[in-house]
């Protein structure tokens, strides 16, 4: 029994070795979350603990390329020399030790002898260093620096990569924004133009209806709304199109107004409604029929837009939410990402069709998600 | 005695909910009336419909019964019910819009930014809610029992069938018209009896009803009994009313229809208006009851006066109506209350446990809050039965008690001090929590209280437990101050500018 007991023990945590490298890979999975958001001083100082118990030297500091963003460890009082220290490696572009002479220091004890600057770099980009402070240096330890810097620079890269996305989400959103259709643009004043003769008063009521319209949709700041908001913009596209269609586009409405308050990402019905009042003119007997239900559901609301068009293959829409380029269909993908990115994955559209059903798409909505609220003033 | 108007009121009152909550209340409209689907819920609507939510068996049938054993002193439940939303308009009512929280759980995660907060504030809202449906179907057994001799137990059990099948049908949808509806029913049949009963009393040459009974002044002057302990009884009981109303999970949620600010805070004004109308009426009742119906009072069956008086004071026909008018009265105060209550529950007990049971066998939102509206039905309902009688509105009250010692602390503090931390506000919720939840068990397992100060105390906790979580709260946040949330001076701002303001609230 005796002689089994260390070798159950080392068979279950490992031996030395191992268990130091679950140590190393723990402290680094400390050091990730607050890398990931890109290199600034909060993120600095919430990961160069975690730095510092890696590498086991006295003190250890990061600066971006001019100034320092935190100090871990003794001698502290060294923090102003580390602008210069980094400032040399910019320039020579690679990891660079500094001895005693490039460190004056008048206090006593001061562990802080050497220092070893590493450039820390982001697609071929230096954006800082990472210092290592020590009373001697090593082969061992400028190595060891040398590979902490590059494991840092990877998560940087990897926070880089989350920005571009969020950065292509708005762009995509800036997209969406100037996406009124240049014939929609045409055959609403088409239309308009067709009655002023006849009903100028409703020609001008339809032109203001089009300049509120697009004020809405080219709105700059914001990125929620209330439904009640976005509404008033279907009700106004709605109105323009049955300007031009007349009996063809028949609409059916029926809206919970405990539901109007709630927030929803801005313009995420709008394009439902526009492929909707598409479809359901394409339907057999010419006449669209389209209705938006909004029903409260306690914590959440629920939002439909139905049309009685020709449907769809069920496959194809799956792989347009999917964001398969070769499905025309920019507008439900981007309102499902964005959907998702509110409110979380369990929020995505659910799009009901089949060939010659029609097609329902349906909205939730938490009536509250932590961080999302309305920003922009009312239109 | 006659069951014929009681039976009639009750099966009305059950189909015609039933039924609002099967169709759910349609609005169809096409394009040409499109603005008027846009509107919002107007405050006068939305405060009739937090009347009709509010106004419970409590309010309906126990007031009346407390003043006419009690007398004045009781005048406090009703005063307090209502002062409550002064408070509510003044201090909470428009920053709570404004933080966009649909739930009180919602906006402890939004101010502390925690969700151990949030699960303690979910907690809560169980506790409080379970607390104040009890009473309701107390009650609903009380009314059957009265106006159609059924056993106690089956009003417990109808009342909770048909809330549970209205409100997992789908009957939670849209309901601010039906409840609005509520609230101008129980007006009405308390309004027009009370009105005939005061004619016939006046023409009845009957006496005074200070005069009438015995104890006089005791009973006409407030604190004419009780000495210090009736005393702190009755503050107390205006601190859990003034400040537990803030904190009533059904109600809240109400105010989240409103579209900003200004709207909730003339909301809450409309309510005062509303409810202070509607408490005139049960403490007529209760003066009349001195009168007509002495032998309710000493035989302790106090609430069903409002039930019982009109047969007393008018026989025949006349009588008959008014009594099926009260008893559509009660009942609607059952069912909307307990309605609003267990979707209150419901909902988080579906979001915090049933979700999470039900997604192993595949994501339904539907099925988890079937199971926790069952739940928050079950529970109360099977406690009702096997609890013993207290008084409607002194059970309510006990509610009212933890609602001030734990969710005012914590929106008072979270609105109107920066300094209020994660730690800070689970400390204040537990102590609060706590010690007024461990004075409610004393008090419903040994209802006989007896007259001295430890059962004086724990029968009405407020005016120590809710000092004790302000103080708890205050005192943790500031030994935590380090971890006040990084985000709240930016949200100060959003809960305290008008939404007018062209401000950036990013």
């Amino acid at each position: 029994m005796r002689v089994g007991w260390p070798r159950v023990r080392r068979s279950r945590l490992g031996g030395e070795a191992d268990r130091a490298t679950f140590r190393t890979l723990h402290t680094a999975s400390l050091a990730s979350p607050a890398l990931r958001e890109g290199l600034t001083a909060h993120s600095a100082e919430r990961s160069i603990r975690h730095l510092r118990t890696l590498l086991g030297t006295p003190a250890v500091a990061i600066t971006d390329t001019d100034r320092a963003l935190a100090w871990d460890g003794s001698g502290e009082h060294h923090i102003g020399q580390t602008a210069i220290l980094a400032r040399a490696a910019v320039r020579h572009g690679s990891t660079r030790v500094a001895d005693r002479k490039d460190l004056p220091c008048d206090e006593p004890g001061c562990p802080v002898r050497h220092a070893i600057v590493s450039p820390l770099v982001v697609e071929d980009r230096i954006v800082g260093t990472l210092q290592v402070f020590a009373d001697r240096q090593s082969a061992g330890l400028i190595r060891a620096a040398d590979e902490v810097a590059g494991w840092v620079s990877g998560q940087l890269e990897l926070a880089e990569l989350g920005a571009s996305r969020t950065r292509l989400a708005e762009a995509e959103l800036r997209a969406l924004r100037a996406q009124i259709s240049p014939h929609f643009v045409y055959n609403s004043l088409g239309a308009i133009a067709s009655f002023v003769r006849t009903d100028p008063d409703r020609a001008r009521e339809l032109l203001l209806e089009f300049a509120d319209f697009t004020r809405y949709s080219f709105r700059r700041h914001g990125e929620y709304t209330t439904l009640a908001e976005e509404l008033r913009s279907i009700e106004r596209y709605l109105l323009l199109e049955q300007a031009r269609f007349g009996e063809r586009l028949q609409v059916t409405l029926r809206i919970a107004p405990e539901v109007l308050p709630v927030a929803v990402p801005f313009l995420c019905i709008q394009p439902l409604v526009e492929n909707a009042v598409q479809h359901g003119l394409q339907a057999g007997d010419g006449t669209g029929h389209i209705s938006i239900v909004a029903r409260d559901l306690d914590q959440e609301c629920v939002i439909e837009v139905e049309d009685n068009g020709a449907g769809d293959d069920p496959e194809k829409v799956r792989r347009a939410l999917a964001g398969d380029a070769d499905v025309q269909s920019f507008g439900l993908a981007n309102v499902d990402a964005r959907l998702r990115t509110s409110f979380g994955d369990d929020y995505g559209l659910a799009v009901e069709t089949a060939p010659g059903a029609g097609t329902k798409v349906i909205v939730r909505v938490p009536k509250f998600a932590p961080g999302v609220q309305v920003t922009g003033a009312g239109a | 005695m006659n069951y014929a108007p009681g039976v009639v009121a009750v099966v009305l009152v059950t189909l015609a909910t039933l039924a609002v909550g099967t169709w759910g209340l349609r609005f169809s409209r096409t394009t040409s009336d499109f603005y008027v689907a846009s509107r919002t819920v107007r405050p006068a609507l939305n405060a009739s419909a937090i009347g009709g939510e509010y106004l419970s068996a409590a309010s309906f049938l126990g007031v009346a019964g407390l003043v006419l054993v009690f007398g004045a002193d009781m005048l406090w439940y009703p005063v307090g019910w209502t002062a409550g939303y002064l408070v509510l308009l003044v201090l909470v009512a428009a920053p709570l819009r404004r933080s966009g929280a649909y739930t009180l759980s919602d906006f402890a995660e939004a101010r502390t930014g925690s969700t151990h907060v949030r699960t303690l504030c979910s907690v809560m809202v169980v506790a409080i809610g379970w607390l104040y449906l009890l009473p309701q179907f107390q009650g609903a057994g009380v009314t059957l029992q009265a106006t159609v001799g059924a056993p106690t137990w089956v009003g417990s059990v109808v009342v909770g069938a048909v809330v549970l099948i209205n409100v997992s049908s789908g009957g939670m949808r849209s309901i601010t018209f039906v409840q609005a509806f509520q609230y101008w029913l129980k007006l009405t049949a308390l309004l027009l009896p009370a009105a005939i009963l005061v004619a016939v009393w006046a023409g009845d040459g009957a006496p005074h009803p200070v005069d009438a009974g015995g104890g006089g002044d005791l009973w006409s002057l407030p604190l004419g009994s009780g000495g210090g302990a009736g005393l702190y009884t009755t503050y107390s009981l205006i601190i859990a009313t003034f400040l537990g109303t803030m904190g009533l999970p059904h109600v809240v949620v109400r105010f989240y229809t409103n579209p900003d600010g200004r709207a909730a805070r003339r909301t809450t004004l409309v309510v005062l208006a509303l409810l202070g109308l509607f408490y005139l009426l049960p403490p007529i009742y209760g003066a009349l009851g001195r009168v007509y119906a002495a032998e309710l009072a000493a035989s302790g069956r106090t609430d069903v006066l409002i039930l019982e008086l009109p047969g007393l004071m008018i026989s025949g026909v006349l009588g008959d109506v008014l009594t099926g008018l009260v008893t559509a009265g009660a009942f609607a105060a059952f069912l909307s209350t307990s309605s609003g209550l267990a979707i209150a529950v419901g909902g988080v007990l579906s979001q915090d446990v049933t979700a999470r049971v039900v997604s192993k066998r595949g994501p339904s939102g539907i099925t988890a809050f079937r199971l926790g509206a069952v739940l928050a039905i079950v529970v109360p309902c099977v406690a009702a039965l096997v609890a013993p009688d207290l008084a409607v509105a002194r059970v309510v009250g006990l509610a009212f008690a933890v609602a001030a010692s734990t969710f005012c602390p914590l929106l008072l503090l979270g609105i109107w001090w920066r300094g209020l931390t994660a730690p800070g506000a689970i400390a204040g919720l537990a102590v609060g929590g706590l010690g007024s939840g461990f004075a409610v068990a004393w008090t419903l397992v040994d209802p006989a209280a007896g007259a001295g100060w430890l059962d004086v105390l724990l029968g009405q906790p407020a005016a120590w437990s809710c000092p004790a979580a302000f103080l708890t709260m205050y005192a943790v946040s500031r030994a935590t101050r380090d971890q006040v949330p990084a985000h709240v001076r930016r949200f100060m701002v959003r809960l305290h500018t008008p939404e007018a303001v062209e401000l950036d609230r990013g």
